[in-house]
């Protein structure tokens, strides 16, 4: 007979306790009952943040939460639990449902605290919890913006999650304002000198900060809210998130008579027991041992140890005491604190290197005989966190001063090798460094990757992640940075030995340095290497050249797009977005002929869908003599420059941006790097034209151009950094040419100008040595290489029309040419022909022309 | 009768005019479509051109190598490799049918039933 195990609440908490549960009751013994007042399954709050700006839910789904499949779990949405029934083991819901349970676990988390403001309840007043309360922030700024133009916001509570919230503001569009009352932002984390720092650093911002004041009054003003601020400081705002700390929600547990503690939450033994043998309590609403925890990691540990005690029958398991320490990004600026880091223990001392200059603030709190590590506050660069933590409580390898000492050596002052065993590198999950050590020598893990799968380090916050190949370094293993299976060289690698031997073939490259007979990574990126290369040496340029044609993705092999049903995309150059009426008609007339569906691009220009491959050639056909040439739009290469209207028509345009546009598009078409390279040029601060997305941006000012590098929409957006200010023509030319081939030199398959910056080490700086001060004296090689790439440009559709046997490969049938592909078929939406996917019957009548 | 016998092999086309490392699609009689490979050593295969997960008829167009020394060919729609010689999928639960090839003459003949 199975058992009814009851859960109160379906936070992160919960869905940990019901998967544990699950994966350890291997008998089936218990039937679980999730009972939750949210009306989704439990999803990622401590990634709420992320929500904000794709407003995209489903990205915070916790993997497994809808228990899908699993008979033996009940998940009940949107009716919050109202009484706990002890004497009958029964639990009733607000909607009056009933159920019964043979053991009950409260797993109900916290509330955020609103502090006793008069207005605190007036409509734009909100609190930074659940998605709703994001959805409701985000309706709030709407509504402003709608209004006014502009949204003003304040966060009361400057701790980390007000800070959070601050951010969450900013990116909606506001300069928001944050009010803390304690003396410095962060308190329970930092110091009074980091503290210093960070509000220096949030400041640069655009986030004003009052500290060592609390909000007095809060009144309706016009529609708007008047904050009154001890003081004296009035706030003219829209809206309000409150942020000043959290409460467990332990109402239900006191109504029913369990143990709360002072400060409330359910107070729990080291079991996670409350005061009623059959009611256990886990995350942020337990006290266990009177202290409530705030953060996820302790809840987990909590979760599995009452998985332990149900499902697996181990009553001995017992909740060890959680860390505390944290390390954040919190608009950017690093922030860590760990172990004791307000020097509470006795004896100890403080070493603190406080450098202005570089915005960075560091401080060891160590034994009283400067030894042993006790704890320690990181603002500004946090990057010595992930080997000072797990040191935590061990000796130093030398003098603290000398760890956090501005420029000592290498970055990071110890290494993991110094970390004992016992040190914890994940603290989410938590792994210790000797189990890590464990997995690399025994289980022969010697993959970041593989040592993820099998100890669960770094699948949690994945701030640890960046200590995983230090560990397989240190234990012998080589992180192997090669390709693929075939060479055991990077990118970067196969790019040096290919210039400097001039080889211009994939089999001479493979037969020489490389094993096999090639993959679909290796094959792509050499022909790209090839590419790129080819003007400088002299090679043949034309990618589908007889033994470049096999090297390519499919897209290249064919210049164009594949689609998901087999067919093609079309999409010509269209440089700066500029087309004349006439070129406009030809697209529509060629559209219209070979029945193809029209679409606008998010780059400025025409993609024509549907074409099949026989079709390809005749398209282009007519595309060319139009005078259009390829657009790249297949290729990791060069695909378009976008522009605003600029200083011809728009009366704010101080430069003419298409007219920069267009050069730079014809200047870089068909250039072929390691991941694709998008550029944007705006007539003025406006922004029009997204530049500052853009793997190079470039925008107008008085006095000439500002260049950005390193952007990137897509997955992960990222605002490109700015270069040069102020630059000519000419000189802005000079550092594009230098950029790109530098990039297209040292970047690895697929790394986006974005990510490359980020792994290139010395980041920006270093980048500026080499591009604008020329610090290794290659510029000259940079800049001839790109001038050989500009004389040597032809057209690779034109290539393609010109010579019978690459145009011999056009053809869907070897046996059969002209035969339509009896797969294709289409059907009409919104008047234009679309894909229907194999294996779904087509409409009767509504079929396509091929 | 024997098996062999009640097949029909179609000339697809010279093997000259496969490339190197490269596949081309063929219809044989039945109206089934079959890519036809030719790798680096000069072997050809032939499998089914559908390919079953991404559902199109693309394999021919995929990129031809070897994956710790079998012969493959990875789907242009989302990278799954397929074994020329068995048909079965590497990197998903799938495989395509597998044809007999000859070579008579320079000419590529796939056998079907
Ligand atoms: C057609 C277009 C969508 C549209 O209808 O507007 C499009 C379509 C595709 N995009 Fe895109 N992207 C298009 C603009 C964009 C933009 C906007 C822009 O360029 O300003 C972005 C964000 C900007 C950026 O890249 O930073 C964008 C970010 C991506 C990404 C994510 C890249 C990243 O770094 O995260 C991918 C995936 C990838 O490249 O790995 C992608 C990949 C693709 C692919 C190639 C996916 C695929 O493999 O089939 C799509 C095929 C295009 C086709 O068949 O013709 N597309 N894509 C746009 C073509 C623009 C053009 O004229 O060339
Ligand atoms: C913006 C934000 C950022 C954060 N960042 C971090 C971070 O970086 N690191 C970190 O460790 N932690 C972070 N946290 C904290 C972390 O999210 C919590 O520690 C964690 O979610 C606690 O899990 P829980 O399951 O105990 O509670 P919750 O996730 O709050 O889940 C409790 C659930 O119980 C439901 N419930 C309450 N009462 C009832 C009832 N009577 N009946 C039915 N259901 C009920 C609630 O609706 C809720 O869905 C962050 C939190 C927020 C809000
Ligand atoms: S960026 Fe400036 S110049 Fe360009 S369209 Fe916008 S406002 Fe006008
Ligand atoms: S510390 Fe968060 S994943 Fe390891």
């Amino acid at each position: 007979m199975s058992r009814t195990l009851v859960v109160v609440g379906n936070g992160m908490v919960s869905h940990r306790l019901v998967e544990a549960v699950r994966a350890e009751d291997v008998d089936g013994a218990w039937r679980v009952v999730v009972l939750a007042e949210e009306s989704r399954p439990a999803y990622d709050r401590v990634g709420l943040s992320s929500y904000v700006g794709n407003w995209d839910a489903s990205a915070l789904e916790l993997a497994g939460s809808s228990y899908d499949g699993d008979e033996l779990v009940e998940l009940r949405l949107g009716d919050p639990v109202a009484r706990i029934d002890r004497e009958a083991k029964v639990v009733t819901t607000e909607a009056g449902f009933e159920q019964a349970y043979d053991a009950l676990v409260l797993a109900t988390g916290s509330y955020p605290f609103v502090p006793p403001v008069p207005g605190r309840d007036l409509p734009g007043c909100f609190v930074y919890r659940t998605i709703e309360d994001l959805d409701a922030i985000r309706a709030a700024a709407d509504h402003a913006r709608s209004n006014r133009g502009r949204a003003a916001g304040a966060v009361i509570g400057g701790g980390l999650l007000g800070l959070e919230a601050a951010k969450a503001l900013r990116d909606m569009g506001m300069s928001p304002h944050v009010i803390e009352m304690a003396p410095r932002l962060m308190p329970i984390q930092v110091d009074e000198g980091g503290g210093a720092l960070l509000k220096r650093l949030v400041e640069d911002l655009d986030v004003t900060v009052h500290t060592g004041t609390s909000t007095s009054e809060i009144v309706e003003d016009r529609e708007r809210l008047l904050a009154k601020l001890g003081n004296g400081t009035e706030l003219d705002l829209d809206l309000i998130v409150f942020s000043a700390g959290i409460r467990p929600r332990d109402q239900l547990a006191r109504d029913a008579g369990l143990d709360v503690g002072e400060r409330g939450g359910v107070v729990v033994d080291d079991g996670c027991r409350t005061s009623d043998p059959a009611i256990y309590a886990v995350g942020e609403v337990a006290a266990v041992e009177g202290t409530c925890y705030g953060l996820v990691a302790p809840g987990y540990t909590m979760a599995e140890i009452v998985a332990a005690q149900l499902a697996a029958g181990n009553t001995a398991a017992a909740f060890p005491g959680a860390d505390l320490s944290t390390k954040l990004k919190l608009l950017g600026v690093d922030v860590a604190s760990f172990g004791d880091a307000h020097a509470t223990t006795e004896g100890s001392l403080e070493v603190v290197v406080n450098d202005a200059v570089a915005g960075t603030y560091k401080k060891l709190v160590v034994s009283d005989d400067s030894t042993t590590l006790l704890g320690g506050i990181l603002v500004g660069d946090a990057s010595e966190y992930n080997t000072l933590r797990p040191m935590v409580g061990s000796e130093l390898p030398g003098d603290p001063a000398s760890i956090i000492a501005p420029a000592g050596g290498d970055g990071g002052g110890i290494g993991v090798d110094a970390l004992p065993d016992e040190a914890q590198i994940c603290s989410c999950n938590n792994v210790t460094k000797g189990q890590i050590k464990g997995a690399i020598t025994e289980q022969g893990c010697d993959t970041v990757p593989k040592l993820k799968a099998c100890t669960n380090a770094g699948t949690g916050c994945g701030s640890c992640v960046t200590m995983l190949p230090k560990l397989l370094t240190s234990c012998g293993v080589e992180v192997s940075k090669s390709l693929c299976e075939h060479f055991t060289q990077s990118r970067a690698e196969l790019f040096e030995i290919i210039a400097a031997t001039g080889i211009t073939t994939f089999s001479e490259l493979i037969a020489k340095h490389g094993s096999g007979s090639g993959c679909a990574i290796c094959k792509p990126a050499v022909a790209s290497i090839l590419a790129s290369i080819a003007p400088v040496i002299g090679a043949d340029g034309h990618i589908l050249s007889d033994d470049q044609a096999g090297l390519q993705d499919t897209n290249d092999r064919f210049l164009a797009n594949m689609q998901r049903n087999g067919t093609y995309s079309v999409v010509p150059r269209v440089p700066g977005g500029e087309i004349t009426p006439d070129k406009l008609i030809v697209l529509g007339e060629v559209a219209k002929e070979f029945g193809l569906y029209t679409k606008i691009t998010g780059g400025q220009r025409i993609d024509l869908f549907g074409a099949t491959v026989d079709q390809l050639p005749h398209i282009w056909k007519r595309l060319v003599d139009a005078g259009f040439e390829s657009g790249h739009a297949y290729g990791k290469a060069l695909r378009t420059v976008k522009s605003c209207v600029g200083s011809t028509w728009c009366r704010y345009g101080v430069q003419d941006s298409v007219g920069m546009a267009v050069a730079l598009e014809l200047r870089y078409r068909g250039l072929r790097s390691p991941h694709k390279l998008k550029s944007a040029v705006s007539g003025c601060a406006r922004e029009c034209a997204e530049a500052r997305s853009k793997d190079f941006g470039i925008i107008a000012t008085d006095k000439g151009w500002n260049l950005y590098v390193c952007g990137n929409g897509g997955m992960t957006p990222r605002h490109a950094d700015l270069l040069a200010s102020d630059v000519d023509d000419v000189t802005l030319i000079r550092l594009i040419d230098r950029f790109l081939m530098f990039y297209i030199r040292t970047a690895d398959r697929l790394q986006r100008t974005a990510s490359w910056l980020e792994e290139l080490e010395g980041g920006l700086d270093h980048l500026r040595d080499v591009i604008v001060d020329d610090k290794l004296g290659i510029c000259d090689e940079l800049e001839a290489a790109m001038a050989a790439h500009v004389a040597n440009y032809a057209d690779e559709w034109k290539g393609v029309l010109d010579d019978p046997d690459k145009l011999a490969r056009f053809t869907s049938f070897v046996n059969a040419p002209g035969t339509p592909d009896p797969t294709i078929s289409f059907r009409e939406e919104r008047e234009q022909q679309v894909p229907v996917p194999l294996g779904i019957p087509a409409i009767a009548g509504a079929e396509g022309s091929s | 009768m024997t098996m062999t016998d009640a097949r029909i092999w179609t000339a697809v086309c010279e093997l000259a005019r496969i490339p190197v490392a490269a596949g081309v699609a063929a219809l044989l009689p039945g109206g089934e479509q079959v890519a036809v490979f030719r790798t680096t050593g000069d072997e050809v295969y032939a499998i089914g051109n559908i390919d079953p997960i991404g559902g199109a008829a693309v394999l021919s167009r995929g990129i031809v190598g070897d994956a710790g020394g079998q012969p493959v060919v990875a789907s242009p729609l989302y990278k799954e490799r397929f074994d020329l010689r068995t048909g079965e999928c590497l990197d998903g639960d799938a495989s395509v049918p597998t044809y007999p090839v000859r070579v008579t003459d320079g000419v590529v003949h796939v056998g079907s039933v």
